[in-house]
């Protein structure tokens, strides 16, 4: 262990308690501010109230947004898993011509910017695909959302199969299993958490993505995130805001909790 | 063993080519039913490509494996009645070491009731019933080894492949995991094929061993027949210490410029002036050096025509007892004539 001197232990301290303080305050204000009475939030509170809570809970469009959220989300999440799996098994497992390059395109739309991802598929829909009749709308969101979730389920697979000993299948298969019963017994059950990690992770990424998402809705359809951004230019609609972020501050904990627990369970594992 | 014994494996003309490379060629080896057969040779000889070929993990370029007498050139490895042992073991970590040695049976659908009584005598033979319940990394190396070992010997193969087994183990262990494996391949009766690059290892084990050098072949036969009269040049330098020597001084030995390699225990030191047996052959050199090893001393001798000959002599008299010859001493190396291997 690192010995520190009393001093600088302090100023470490100090550091840590200030950044925890930046990163938190405001996600309390938001908090307390749901229960404020005021039409426009202000400090400090003079009224306390549950009457955005209940106005939030009645809001027919925020239900609609929150379900567009999840749809597309899972359907971002259910092709990233199949593609991202199958890709990284096949540049895991394989030699082929373009391997480098075809690693690369996988990974690329992660780091381009979201306006670029948007732009580029708002002109494929509506330049190209819609002049020869074909209107992806709501789907074509999904598979906007889903080039870059696939790189959550690639990337976590990928390093887990790297760490696989290739002589486990072969054994399993030297044992008289056959090629699936070796991949449902042996294979899956070692990147099952790999699995679950990328695909939550690829959820999220999906429900928070607001750029690429305004380009690519049709018209007229609301994700949470395109919702909560079209409330807060209304400065007297923000209230309900503060409602919903609370709700999803509070259910961010449960992918914490479970990735927290999938790594431990692991790490006893070895 | 009599050569009437049945032929368990039998590679015909077998080649593996990867790219431009030759791994394996063309090939011929039979591996008697009930033997002990091991694969000898450096890295790279090929010798893990032919264990792989007969598993099903390869499949040869040309040429065919016979199982029984059965083609299985290009059977999938689950069916194959030859069960691996691999050198890093392969146990899978998310099962308990009963399920890991049931798992030959569970993929086979063998009823429960047989497949525990099974798992239970086959963790018996191994004397690991205790850890039944563990997972394999609560299991340390010489464990881990047992119980690959029954997981692949519960499904009575009629071929056992073995790769490495050892070669994780300290010497220790090692040692004692050899005379193990031997005992239970005397009980279970089974084919073993074992793959070493440990000429020791070999020796200890086998009932035969093959010889491998750069994808061939170089000699088979039992322990003491690929030791003491080795075919090759490279058999000799492989398996243990050997003094090869070249055709100038097998000129002026024996006539003839055949070179020829003898085994430094073969070798005796005697005076310069001494005479040697008429059965012997011998030579006067000076003691380049002396090697104390424990249960013996070596003797660097080297003289004219190339004369670079080890001689190796047993510490079995009293321990006050100081060498008789050191360095820069004129001496006469001899050895009987029979215990000369020519190569070719």
């Amino acid at each position: 262990m690192l010995r520190l001197t009393r001093g600088a232990r302090v100023a470490l301290g100090a550091v840590v308690g200030v950044v925890l303080v930046f990163m938190y305050v405001p996600l309390m204000l938001v908090i307390v501010n749901s229960f404020n009475a005021a039409r426009i939030p202000s400090w400090p509170i003079e009224e306390f109230s549950l009457r955005w809570w209940e106005a939030a809970f009645a809001n027919e469009a925020l239900w609609t947004a929150v379900g567009n959220s999840v749809i597309v989300g899972l359907g971002a999440m259910v092709i990233a898993l199949l593609l991202g799996t199958l890709s990284a098994f096949a540049l895991q497992r394989f030699d082929f011509f373009g391997k480098q390059t075809v690693n690369l395109l996988i990974v690329l739309p992660i780091a381009l910017p979201g306006v670029v991802t948007g732009v580029a598929f708002s002109n494929t829909y509506n330049n190209v695909l819609e002049p020869i009749g074909i209107q992806l709308g709501y789907f074509g969101m999904i598979v906007a959302h889903a080039t870059f979730c696939i790189v959550m389920v690639f990337n976590n697979v990928f390093a887990r199969l790297r760490r696989m000993s290739p002589s486990m299948q072969e054994a399993s298969m030297d044992l008289g299993a056959s090629l699936w019963q070796t991949f449902r017994l042996v294979t899956f059950p070692q990147f099952r958490t790999a699995f679950v990690a990328g695909a939550l992770l690829a959820f999220a990424l999906s429900f928070d993505e607001l750029v690429v998402t305004i380009f690519t809705a049709p018209a007229g359809v609301d994700t949470l995130p395109l919702w909560i951004f079209n409330q807060m230019s209304r400065p007297n609609e923000a209230t309900q805001v503060n409602v919903i972020a609370t709700v999803l501050i509070l259910l961010s904990f449960i992918p914490v909790y479970v990735s927290q627990r999938l790594t431990r369970a692991e790490e006893d594992e070895r | 063993m009599a050569d009437t014994t049945p032929i368990a494996v039998e590679l015909r003309g077998v080649s593996k080519r990867f790219g431009d490379t030759t791994a394996v060629a063309e090939l011929d080896l039979a591996v008697r039913s009930g033997e002990f057969f091991s694969m000898l040779g450096p890295s790279g000889s090929g010798k893990t490509t032919v264990l792989r070929m007969i598993a099903g993990f390869e499949e040869a370029s040309s040429g065919s494996i016979l199982l029984d007498g059965d083609d299985v050139t290009r059977s999938a490895p689950f069916d194959r009645a030859v069960n691996t042992v691999f050198q890093d073991y392969a146990l899978f970590p998310h099962m308990t070491i009963a399920q890991n040695v049931a798992y030959g049976l569970k993929v086979r659908k063998t009823p429960k009731a047989e497949t525990q009584q099974r798992v239970a005598e086959a963790l018996e033979q191994v004397r690991l019933a205790h850890v039944a319940d563990r997972l394999p990394h609560q299991l340390s190396g010489g464990q881990r080894q047992r119980i690959a070992l029954a997981r692949a010997l519960i499904l009575r193969p009629r071929v056992l492949l073995l790769d490495e087994p050892l070669g994780a183990l300290d010497k220790q262990l090692r040692e004692q995991m050899q005379i193990e494996l031997k005992q239970i391949q005397r009980e279970v009766g089974i084919t073993f094929i074992f793959v070493t690059h440990d000429q020791e290892e070999a020796l200890t084990l086998s009932d035969r061993i093959a010889v491998f050098n750069q994808g061939r072949v170089e000699q088979v036969g039992t322990p003491r027949e690929v030791y003491e009269f080795p075919q090759t040049a490279f058999v000799a330098g492989f398996l243990g210490v050997s003094n090869l020597i070249g055709p100038e001084l097998a000129q002026q030995l024996t006539g003839s410029s055949q070179p020829f390699t003898v085994r430094p225990e073969r070798v005796r030191v005697l005076a310069a002036d001494a005479t040697p047996a008429s059965h012997e052959t011998s030579v006067i050199g000076t003691i380049a050096e002396t090697v104390y090893t424990g249960p013996a001393t070596r003797y660097i001798v080297e003289g004219e025509h190339g004369l670079r000959v080890i001689a190796e002599r047993h510490n079995d008299h009293a321990p006050t007892d100081t060498a008789p010859w050191s360095r820069g001493d004129r001496v006469r190396v001899a050895w009987a004539t029979e215990h000369a291997a020519l190569v070719p």
